[in-house]
């Protein structure tokens, strides 16, 4: 396994508990990427009906059972996702929205404009309504990591700090393992799940997967009391987007932790592993943020730092054994979503390696179906 | 009732106190600086005040209201002080330029002014944002532009944890002088002086001038390590003569000073009433047996400074590990960082006091002005090497004391386990041991991460250099090692490493503030398609709505 993100984390959990036995290389620590860098999102709200949908349905199933069987550390919290409408516009489209997400399985109540404030006492007036998702979920994603890790067991062996610099092939160019500095890694199944960088470790096996960066800010604020009870996300650029101004690229998502602290993510933007502190992006996401909620005027933001997400041009993971390579499976480019497709992708991961079916169909997420277009 | 954005980017900030401009160093409203000044200590003030002697036009900006910096202090009008340079030593230096700035026109003194980022604008601008106003929704944005960069932030004091060094009553060593200079209170009647660093030896002075009794001060480090560096003493005298004349105050108020010896742990219910000192081997391990308590009911306590270099780490200026453990900027013999149009002096480049932090601002001057095609009169290329010959020999000593001062690889086993290391958060010496041993964390990123240790109000400034050493230091050979070549041979304090992109909390407010930019990074090619997802674009066919996941 390579990558001791969220997702290898969730894909060695699964294995060995499948009873495989599970070496997890990472050259920087546990979490040290984009799940480090993440939220702790586990969303069916913003997903359309469709393959992703159906994974993260699954996934939140089984982020419930986890929750059981993980320590309370983790931080799972099943405090519910609403969206929000400024005007009536934005409220019809995702009125409609809704409305094909709940034919998919997802729990969707809308909240007309009166009762918002019930839900959350501290919104702005004069919004149009809303929509709550009780099956948006929140963990602590670093937290989640290690302690899927630390649950796998004695089956696991985890390498922390070592690079893998080369896969070990046979003479029929089937995986025998990986190759680090400081020694091979025999094993006949390699999972590349090296979320932003899972790109270079394909090409490292010979194939291509053009996972890119996405670059996304978190703000984190001063500790508070409980001001942002949900995840709650405005919905009305769908009008921004009709009217052309499609290059705005972040959409204030707001939400209390219990350690105090309120997150407010979302930006995106392509400019590679650039670190460097976008102003502008600061700017948009505190207007969209005390847009939403004005009383977070007046609260500080501690620190912020930001995260690559990794992406794929169709915006879906890359799960599953690649025909290309015997022996090489991915799990990588889950964008933004990689927390809460974690368990899904894991447990695919286990049965693909256990040659049993998948859970759900897993055509979509063909690593190798980027290959005509390459 | 915030400022629009278009108020709050007028050139003219309502704080700002303007000297009359003379005629070569006039600045037309809404034009760059030519230099922006970061801090307004000894390092900066100099910067500031040589530059705009050359002709340039100056921002200057601090935080605090007055020019002076951590060092130099005024002691607030109420207090009647008659005599601040009573606590201050080489207060003629600093004396001397304040009237320099008031003589030099073209310094904008921005007073008041926290600065949170500095962005790069384009190859030869740069935006200087900072918050003014009260605290939370009174602050307002601020934008300063500039053609060049002084970096002139100083320094902040280290410290190890023990266990009791949360109660009421230990105090920063720096934080007592500085009570003292500017307040004129003491932390408390009868004071331990504890930890390691030049410094303790002038709080101590000071303290005890001011009529405190100081039972002891307690150094870890035997000073028997200067004589290893004896040449940077040699070629230093004034900072033997500055040792001798503390060590004379000590003898004369009675003071005792307890070498390789360490506070190591703190006694009192509600506050300090007694502290344990042991006797520490060549590694700073607590030698067992050697404990004696001291009563006192106030603790000042520091090890060492560490460079405040996140506004330059921000913009990308390489760093390099100093020799007691610490990150300062990597500088060229003009004072310029790795970033050219980015100058730094004083603290920010390794700690090494006022004297040297002055020589540095006014070479940094020079620099910027010759980069900006201001030539200095030719009388003045005797003073420039007059003074880069002093910045280099005060360097060198620097640099001893640093290697003197270097904390020891044993000191964690003076924690408990229920020592808390983060005292924003909470976080215990065993939950940090916890979270290498179990749950693979090996360094303060990932520590934080999976302990929330740093990320509370100080945001890992008071635990980071401690937290890094546990996080090292527990991850057995390969760690150590690592720490030993970060550090230096004889230090085992290795640099957090942190980044902080914002240098000082920001209220949101603020920043919804601020004037709209470009955007980013618009999306040109179908390729680098990053509009949102959302019903109506084909090329990504998903929900209205993409937040973060």
């Amino acid at each position: 396994m390579v990558g001791a993100g969220v997702v290898g984390a969730a894909c060695a959990y699964y294995a060995a508990r499948s009873g495989l036995r599970v070496t997890v290389l990472d050259r920087g620590p546990v979490a040290g990427g984009t799940t480090g860098a993440g939220e702790g999102n586990l969303l069916v709200s913003d997903k359309e009906p469709g393959p992703e949908l159906d994974l993260a349905l699954l996934s939140t199933r089984l982020w419930r059972e986890l929750a059981e069987e993980l320590p309370p550390q983790i931080e799972y919290e099943a405090k519910g996702g609403l969206v929000v409408a400024s005007h009536e516009e934005g409220m019809t489209a995702l009125r409609d929205f809704a409305a094909a997400q709940h034919k998919a399985g997802v729990t969707a109540e809308e909240i007309p404009a009166d009762r918002l404030h019930d839900l959350e006492p501290h919104l702005a007036p004069g919004l149009a309504g809303g929509v709550h998702y009780p099956q948006d979920a929140q963990v602590m994603p670093a937290l989640a990591a290690a302690h899927l890790l630390r649950a796998a067991g004695a089956r696991l062996r985890l390498h922390l700090g070592e690079e893998v610099t080369g896969l070990l092939t046979g003479g029929s160019g089937e995986i025998q393992g990986v190759r680090t500095a400081s020694g091979p890694v025999h094993a006949p199944y390699v999972v590349n799940a090296a979320g932003a960088w899972g790109g270079e470790l394909a090409r490292l096996a010979g194939v291509a997967l053009p996972v890119l960066p996405r670059r996304g800010f978190v703000l984190v604020t001063e500790p508070l009391p409980r001001v942002v009870r949900r995840k709650v996300y405005a919905a009305d650029y769908v009008a921004d987007v009709a009217s052309g101004s499609a290059a705005l690229q972040t959409s204030a998502v707001v939400e209390g932790t219990p350690a105090g602290p309120v997150l407010i993510g979302a930006s995106r933007e392509r400019v590679g592993f650039d670190r460097t502190l976008s102003v502008e992006v600061l700017r948009r996401l505190a207007a969209q943020a005390t847009a939403l909620f004005p009383v977070l005027a007046g609260v500080r933001v501690m620190r912020t730092y930001p995260g690559f997400r990794p992406y794929l041009p169709d915006h879906l993971p890359a799960i599953g054994a690649d025909p290309r390579v015997p022996g090489l499976l991915h799990a990588c480019g889950h964008e933004g979503a990689g927390i809460g497709l974690a368990p899904a992708t894991g447990l695919i991961v286990a049965q693909a390696l256990a040659g049993r079916e998948p859970p759900l169909d897993i055509a979509p997420f063909r690593p190798e179906r980027f290959a005509s277009a390459a | 009732m915030p400022l629009s954005a278009s108020e709050a980017y007028e050139p003219h900030e309502p704080h700002a106190s303007h000297e009359p401009h003379a005629p070569h160093a006039s600045k037309e409203p809404g034009e760059p600086y030519d230099l922006a000044v970061i801090g307004a200590g000894s390092a900066g003030l100099a910067g500031a005040v040589t530059a705009s002697e050359l002709g340039l036009t100056v921002a200057l900006l601090d935080a605090s209201a007055h020019v002076g910096g951590q060092f130099y202090r005024t002691p607030e009008p109420a207090l009647g002080a008659a005599r601040p340079e009573a606590l201050h030593h080489d207060w003629a230096a600093f004396a001397d330029l304040r009237r320099r700035r008031q003589a030099t026109g073209g310094i904008t003194h921005l007073a008041g002014h926290h600065v949170w980022t500095v962005a790069r604008q384009s190859d030869e601008l740069w935006a200087v944002h900072a918050v003014t106003g009260a605290d939370g929704a009174g602050e307002r944005p601020v934008r300063v532009q500039a053609r060049a960069i002084l970096v002139a932030t100083g320094a902040y004091e280290r410290q190890l944890p023990f266990p009791g060094w949360t109660l009421p009553g230990v105090v920063g060593a720096g934080g007592a002088q500085a009570m003292l200079k500017s307040g004129l209170v003491l932390p408390g009647r009868r004071i331990v002086v504890a930890g390691s660093g030049p410094l303790l030896l002038a709080v101590a002075s000071s303290l005890a001038a001011a009529g405190a009794h100081v039972p002891a001060v307690v150094e870890a480090t035997g000073y028997l390590r200067y004589a290893r560096h004896h040449r940077a003493l040699a070629a230093n005298p004034h900072k033997l003569l500055e040792a001798v004349v503390h060590g004379s105050a000590l003898l004369r108020h009675r003071v005792r000073l307890r070498t390789r010896s360490a506070v190591t742990e703190v006694h009192g219910r509600e506050r300090v009433e007694a502290v344990t000192v042991s006797r520490l081997d060549g590694d700073w391990r607590p030698v067992p047996g050697t404990g004696r308590r001291i009563a006192c009911d106030a603790l000042a306590v520091g090890h060492g400074l560490a460079p405040q270099i996140d506004l330059a780490v921000g913009l990308g200026c390489a760093t390099r590990p100093t020799a007691d453990g610490t990150s300062a900027l990597v500088l060229d013999g003009h004072q310029e960082t790795s970033v050219p149009g980015v100058w730094a002096a004083g603290e920010t480049g390794g700690v090494g006091g006022a004297q040297l932090a002055r020589a540095e601002g006014e070479l940094a001057a020079y620099a910027v002005a010759a980069r900006l095609g201001v030539r200095a009169p030719r009388t003045e290329s005797a003073h420039v090497a007059r003074l880069r010959r002093r910045r280099d020999r005060m360097r060198s000593f620097a640099d001893a004391m640093a290697r003197a001062h270097a904390p020891g690889p044993g000191w964690p086993e003076w924690l408990a386990e229920d020592t808390d290391v983060c005292r924003c958060e909470e976080v215990t010496a065993g939950a940090i041991r916890e979270a290498v041993a179990d749950l693979g964390a090996r360094d303060a990123r990932t520590v934080k991460l999976l302990t929330r240790a740093g990320m509370g109000w100080c945001q890992g400034r008071m635990c980071g250099a401690a937290v890094a050493c546990l996080a090292a230091g527990a991850n057995g050979a390969a760690g150590a090692a690592g720490v030993a070549g970060a550090a230096g041979a004889d230090g085992a304090v290795a640099p957090p490493g942190e980044r902080r992109p914002l240098a000082v909390p920001v209220a949101l407010g603020a920043l919804a503030a601020l004037e709209p930019g470009e955007p980013p990074e618009p999306p040109t090619s179908p390729e680098s398609n990053d509009s949102p997802r959302s019903p109506e674009s084909p090329k990504s066919p998903k929900s209205p709505v993409e937040p973060d996941r």
